[in-house]
């Protein structure tokens, strides 16, 4: 008798020990993370300030700013999601709703799954050599664009199939019988509501998307530049104009990685302060990304 | 209004135009193979195959070039390695630990909180493994220099957690509460449930979540390049500063390197290679799948 109660006590205590263990390693992620925010903010807040971001780099620490970094950055990610999201959503559209069991549906399948764990510095090269020599588009924003916009598909297609899959096949079956064909169901019902679940998708993508780096390096984005792309807007018709597209460009990433790379003390405060920026836009996107989800949560009843 | 017959005739037409979009993925992936075979064919013309895979330097770009890939591939597979043995276990753990200890309400703080390990920029690791992590590193071990795999590894490791944790986790939960009590009712603990139970019905997802770690792991870029040194260095010592294939691309990208030279050929000689890491890992990971799969 004593035998079985010490064997349950030894047991409850190595449960214990092994429960510990797991809040260890719980505690220790997001100790890491903690640390890592700590120590960008002590060497990086007290650069933050209105002439940080609104200078262009400069070979002074001091004088140095993020202008053309978080100006490309934004313009990239306009390129990036208005190809990104048509293409993605077609795709996610056509493989749900579409597509019949046949071997080229299958292709695309195993494609997709595979894209998704290409790294993303392949698709810097596939860019450079294609986009930049074979095409002659130079390294502009537009080739930036095109290049995170591909590496962020699988992700738009994968969001965009796991939405319309909520959808309850009723909705479906309502519209059928209603005489809408399939695109009418698509454009009138089943659009409308997968787009939040869509739209988070993207979002976590676009989070992923500003902070990429390698693959922009690989096409030879810049790291020193002292102008910005011309504006999109403008004040004569027709109002809107794609010259910027053709601009060279540097984004925050890339200008983080410069100043980091310089021996200087002076250069990393810069670079902790990039760092904070862009951290920010990174949290915004994912903060957005699930204030649309929570909404979603709420206000779907099927 | 449309008439009945051209209502349809547009429900096709719009059908093949979405037919184009999903097929256009299949287009990049050709363009990625094309690409890398296509700028990497005059190298290999350059360089023979045995010497790419035998030669112990790797200099393409000195006077005197070697062009052998293993002191990239051995920095790639070091860093990797450490990244492994950080992010493996301690990941392994955080999911046992949310799927089967933690409370409800807790998990569901706790599993945002770790995915944002993931969300922050590599840039920003590379800066906190150089400038923080190495620092930290180096009072334990004052002769570990400036870049060092470890410190970079190590970095990486806490990146790639949330993946590993976030998968395992999803597969741990799917297994049949049936299994566990099974277990309990022959008077098992939590910790013994957990690891001869749990663990071994939901191998086949927790085995994708290491492999997606892994290739991860390998194709990671910016954390090496900053924290790593970009020093090819044919050496399996953590401790060593050492180039992997990914800081070598982005090393020469970033100097300005005329088209067509050996110099632009190599970082796709380099890319090639590592796209054949990544994809092995990824068939295995299939296969592991298809193997281990245990269906309820």
């Amino acid at each position: 008798m004593t035998d079985t109660s010490r064997l349950i006590a030894r047991r409850r205590r190595q449960d214990l020990v092994f429960n510990v263990a797991g809040v260890v390693c719980t505690l220790l992620g997001i100790i890491t993370l903690g640390a890592l925010l700590v120590d960008l903010l002590w060497a990086g807040l007290t650069r933050i300030n209105w002439q940080f971001l609104t200078s262009f780099p400069s070979r002074n620490a001091a004088n140095a700013g993020v202008l053309s970094a978080w100006v490309g950055s934004l313009l990239l990610m306009l390129v990036t999601v208005s190809l990104a999201v048509p293409l993605g959503v077609a795709a996610g559209v056509y493989l749900e709703e579409y597509a019949r069991k046949h071997w080229i549906t299958t292709i695309i399948e195993i494609n997709i799954a595979n894209l998704a764990g290409v790294p993303s510095i392949i698709y810097g090269l596939m860019a450079l050599g294609l986009l930049v020599y074979q095409f002659h588009l130079g390294q502009t924003l537009l080739v930036g664009g095109i290049t995170l916009a591909l590496l962020i598909l699988p992700v738009v297609i994968v969001a965009t199939r796991e939405a319309l899959r909520a959808i309850p096949i009723g909705i479906r079956e309502a519209a059928y019988a209603l005489g809408a064909t399939r695109w009418q169901v698509i454009k009138d019902h089943l659009l409308p509501y997968s787009a939040g679940g869509i739209a988070t998708g993207t979002i976590i993508a676009m989070s992923r998307a500003i902070g990429e780096t390698a693959p922009l390096v690989t096409i030879g984005a810049l790291t020193f530049i002292a102008f910005l792309p011309p504006s999109p807007v403008q004040a004569e018709f027709p109002f809107v104009n794609l010259r910027w597209l053709n601009s060279p460009f540097s984004v925050l990433p890339i200008q983080m990685f410069n100043w980091v790379s310089r021996p200087t003390p002076d250069f990393h405060r810069n670079a902790a302060a990039a760092g904070l920026v862009l951290i920010l836009m990174t949290l915004s996107l994912n903060a957005a990304a699930i204030a649309i989800r929570y909404r979603l949560r709420r206000r779907i009843k099927w | 209004m449309l008439g009945r017959g051209k209502r349809y005739l547009k429900d096709r037409l719009i059908g093949s135009l979405l037919f184009l979009a999903a097929l256009s993925s299949v287009g990049v992936t050709t363009g990625i193979v094309a690409i890398l075979v296509f700028e990497s064919a005059p190298f290999f013309g350059h360089v023979s195959l045995w010497e790419f895979l035998t030669d112990t330097i790797w200099t393409p770009l000195f006077a005197d070039p070697h062009y052998g890939i293993l002191p990239l591939v051995s920095g790639t597979l070091v860093t990797t390695g450490v990244a492994l043995a950080v992010a493996l276990p301690v990941g392994t753990m955080i999911a046992i630990y949310l799927s089967e200890y933690a409370p409800f309400a807790l998990r569901e703080i706790i599993k945002p909180v770790l995915e944002l390990l993931s969300a922050v920029p590599t840039v920003v690791y590379g800066y906190f493994a150089l400038l923080f992590v190495t620092p930290l590193l180096q009072r334990l071990f004052p002769e570990l220099p400036t870049f060092s795999m470890l410190s970079a590894g190590i970095v990486m490791g806490v990146m790639i957690i949330p993946y590993v944790s976030s998968l395992s986790e999803d597969a741990m939960r799917a297994v049949p509460m049936l299994l566990r009590e099974g277990a309990y009712a022959l008077g098992a603990n939590k910790m013994i449930t957990s690891i001869r139970v749990v663990y071994p019905a939901a191998l086949s997802g927790i085995g994708a979540a290491y492999i997606l770690g892994i290739s991860r792991a390998i194709g990671e870029t910016m954390i090496v390049a900053i924290a790593a040194g970009m020093q090819p260095n044919f050496t399996l010592n953590p401790a060593q500063p050492a180039a992997t294939i990914t800081a070598y691309i982005v090393q020469v990208s970033m100097g300005d390197l005329p088209h067509g030279s050996i110099g632009y050929q190599s970082i796709f000689a380099a890319g090639l290679t590592l796209f054949l890491m990544t994809l092995g890992f990824n068939i295995l990971g299939h296969m592991l799948r298809k193997r281990f799969r245990e269906a309820y």
